[in-house]
């Protein structure tokens, strides 16, 4: 097969790209020179920061869009998702390495990431998320590899692959699901320090549930702007389709949140006016309530310009939602103590470079793997 | 951390459903369990005079091979911390940081009134509590942060450490403390004066103490003298150790009122160091939140239900692309049959 010669590699959004992701090492190897204090605002009361909830938090639930196609498809046999299965593995890949760059910078020792490999402490919540990380991103690698193969033409390899992909499939939905609620599951050792907006013993499942939308809504945004901007051809019935997963989803979702709200906090607590309850008003706004109300409505529903409006508010919102976990869901205990935060120049540019690395090679990869061939 | 029994319990429980990972705190261990053998810390906030002569010393002792506060690019120096906008005359630290371990604060109720009198006054002494089940130790993914057998200090390695910093969001006290400022860098906190029993001797900020406010012992024996001072009358004289529990030195003075509690008794699941006061704890530091809960559970009690979710995941997956398939050619096979 030949590179497809409909996709331009220079384009503008290429070079802001590439330009974004040269500004973002730059800041990078200042960060590895200089350590942690130098590049970023984090401090002692706000040990986890910016690049923790945009760029782990956040680009792994990004990310679950993989386990949840390849699941309705392998699994389900839901064969009218097959033209997304590949974009979806591809997002899913790129994700956790993008969320493992992030981690790579985050972590005060880089060179010593493989550490939790030998040195085992099981008890820990951070020790599963970390064995999820290492088994999930090579499953997914594995899930990738038949697009490579097939460039290469390494015809034995490929099939070879076909034989255990099922077998890959399956490892990697259970991987993903515990990798998604164990993110969630972190943060169950602070229960003093958390608004109980966010902290109960259910934050796994939550994790859990709201990655399962993000992960529709982010494989319907994506395959809509290839087909815009990609080459890809694909049928709106796949939008229909993701719409009413997310619909779905996000119901339940709400009904967690709701007993959340009620049973476990108060609803005046999200009333107060203060920066807890209103991130948590907003979160809720845009990440589930103005989405299922535009996708009850049909005519909504049914439109493929709506539906990218609303995948973009469940994106944000979710995004929304993991900020709040990692930062905002404290702020009462770390002002209390303290400390204050907001993100840094360089924490932004970092954070901008690993994004734009991931879109740049999610386009090179359709320009130059099968990538929409199915 | 060892596998105890009541962990092996539910390590290995069947349970079927994600929704029952949705850890409930257990009532199974309201504590704890204290070593004989284990060493702690007992400030008694009424005899403290706010000299801080327990921080300067804490610093020089931690300051040598073996200490908290050594690194061998800065060995022979002391990591004393001046005033922003002063002469470099006195360690003046704010609060804990990588380069203070021990901390002494005041609290005056009445912001007008006068200095150290009246029951709105005290002081307080942050450190490491070395907690009976610590939180830090339970969250470390690579056991960094090890609680030691026998004298139950919480240690800390900083050659496993790879600095994810998830025990300064664990520990309900705020106590690890990051080194921000390097290229290469460590958590900080209290180790209780580890390297220093060899030598005979024991914590620094004690060993400083004029007043016997900062008691070094065996924390049975700690638990018993602060137990048996809640019994003492204001007013009365007592002749309160000095230094250690269990040595020689001795110091007569006239007792005040005291809260009835002692912090750490129950706190987080106990802890090695206690507190006596005269002010309510909330006042003095304590994030009022934090309850009698051991902390560890929080998080195993999920963490134990990953294996049976492994299984029930991976065998629901088979079954149901088994399912799935043999109903997709029974589909086609019946289309197959409408055609022909």
């Amino acid at each position: 097969m030949q590179s497809n010669p409909n996709i331009k590699t220079w384009t503008p959004a290429t070079i802001v790209m590439v330009a974004l992701i040269l500004l973002g090492s730059g800041v990078a190897l200042y960060r590895m020179l200089y350590g942690l204090g130098a590049a970023t605002n984090m401090n002692d009361g706000y040990p986890w920061g910016f690049w923790l909830g945009l760029d782990v938090l956040g680009g792994v639930a990004m990310a679950a869009g993989g386990f949840i196609i390849a699941c309705a498809v392998y699994l389900f046999n839901w064969k009218k998702y097959r033209p997304i299965v590949r974009p979806a593995i591809m997002t899913a890949f790129l994700g956790y390495l993008m969320a493992v760059v992030a981690i790579f910078l985050d972590i005060g020792h880089p060179f010593r990431l493989p550490h939790p490999m030998f040195m085992w402490q099981y008890h820990s919540v951070m020790w599963v998320v970390a064995m999820h990380v290492i088994f999930y991103t090579t499953t997914l690698a594995l899930e990738f590899s038949p697009m490579l193969l097939e460039r290469l033409g390494w015809e034995k390899a490929r099939k070879a692959v076909g034989k255990i992909m099922v077998g890959a499939v399956i490892f990697g939905v259970m991987l993903s699901t515990l990798h998604q609620s164990s993110l969630g599951a972190v943060f169950l050792i602070a229960p003093e320090k958390m608004s109980p907006l966010w902290w109960d013993t259910k934050l796994p499942f939550h994790f859990l549930v709201s990655a399962v939308a993000m992960g529709l809504a982010m494989v319907s945004f994506e395959t809509m702007l290839s087909a815009k901007f990609l080459d890809h051809k694909v049928d709106k019935e796949i939008f229909y389709g993701l719409a009413r997963g997310i619909l779905i989803v996000l119901g339940f979702y709400l009904l967690l949140k709701l007993y959340q709200l009620f049973a476990v906090a108060s609803p005046n607590m999200a009333f107060d006016g203060s920066v807890e309850g209103n991130m948590y008003l907003l979160e809720m706004l845009v990440g589930v309530l103005l989405p299922i109300a535009l996708l009850s409505v049909k005519k909504y529903r049914t439109s493929v310009s709506m539906l990218f409006s609303i995948n973009v508010l469940v994106i944000i919102g979710v995004i929304l939602n993991r900020m709040n976990v990692c930062l905002f869901s404290m702020e009462s205990y770390t002002t209390w103590h303290g400390a204050a935060y907001s993100p840094s120049w360089k924490e932004f540019i970092v954070s901008l470079g690993i994004i734009s690395l991931g879109v740049f090679l999610y386009k090179m990869s359709a320009k130059h793997l099968p990538l929409f061939s199915h | 951390m060892a596998l105890n029994r009541r962990d092996f319990l539910k390590f290995s429980a069947g349970a079927g459903l994600m929704v029952t990972a949705g850890a409930r705190p257990t009532q199974a261990s309201p504590h704890g369990e204290l070593s004989p053998e284990a060493v702690g810390i007992l400030y008694d906030a009424t005899l403290c005079i706010g000299c801080m002569s327990c921080m300067v010393n804490c610093k020089k002792a931690n300051a040598e091979p073996g200490g908290a506060l050594y690194h061998r690019e800065t060995a022979g120096t002391i990591p004393y911390e001046y005033p922003e906008n002063g002469d470099p005359i006195y360690d003046a630290p704010q609060r804990l940081s990588a380069h203070t371990l021990c901390m002494i604060k005041a609290y005056n109720g009445e912001e007008d009134g006068p200095v150290g009198k009246g029951s709105t006054f005290s002081f307080m002494k942050q450190h490491c509590l070395h907690c009976l089940e610590p939180a830090c130790v339970s969250v470390c993914p690579v056991a960094a942060l090890q609680k030691q057998p026998g004298t139950g200090i919480v240690t800390y390695n900083k050659d496993r450490c790879f600095g994810c910093r998830y025990c300064q969001i664990a520990c309900p006290f705020g106590i690890p403390q990051y080194e921000w400022h390097k290229a290469s860098p460590s958590v900080v906190k209290c180790q209780l004066c580890n390297h220093r029993y060899a030598q005979g001797r024991y914590s620094a900020c004690c060993e400083a103490c004029p007043t016997g406010a900062s008691l070094f012992g065996k924390v049975k024996d700690l638990r018993e003298e602060a137990k048996r001072r809640l019994t003492l009358k204001p007013g009365e004289t007592y002749n309160y150790p000095v230094k250690r529990v269990d040595g020689n030195e001795r110091t007569e003075q006239v007792v005040k009122k005291y809260v009835d509690h002692v912090y750490g008794m129950d706190e987080a699941g106990g802890t090695q160091y206690l507190f006596l006061a005269g002010v309510d704890f909330d006042k003095l530091g304590f994030n009022p939140r934090i309850t009698n809960q051991v902390y560890p559970d929080f998080t195993w009690d999920y963490v134990s239900h990953v294996p049976a979710l492994i299984a029930t995941l991976l065998i629901t997956g088979t079954v149901t692309r088994i399912a799935t398939q043999k109903l997709g050619k029974k589909k086609n096979d019946a289309e197959k049959g409408d055609a022909a």
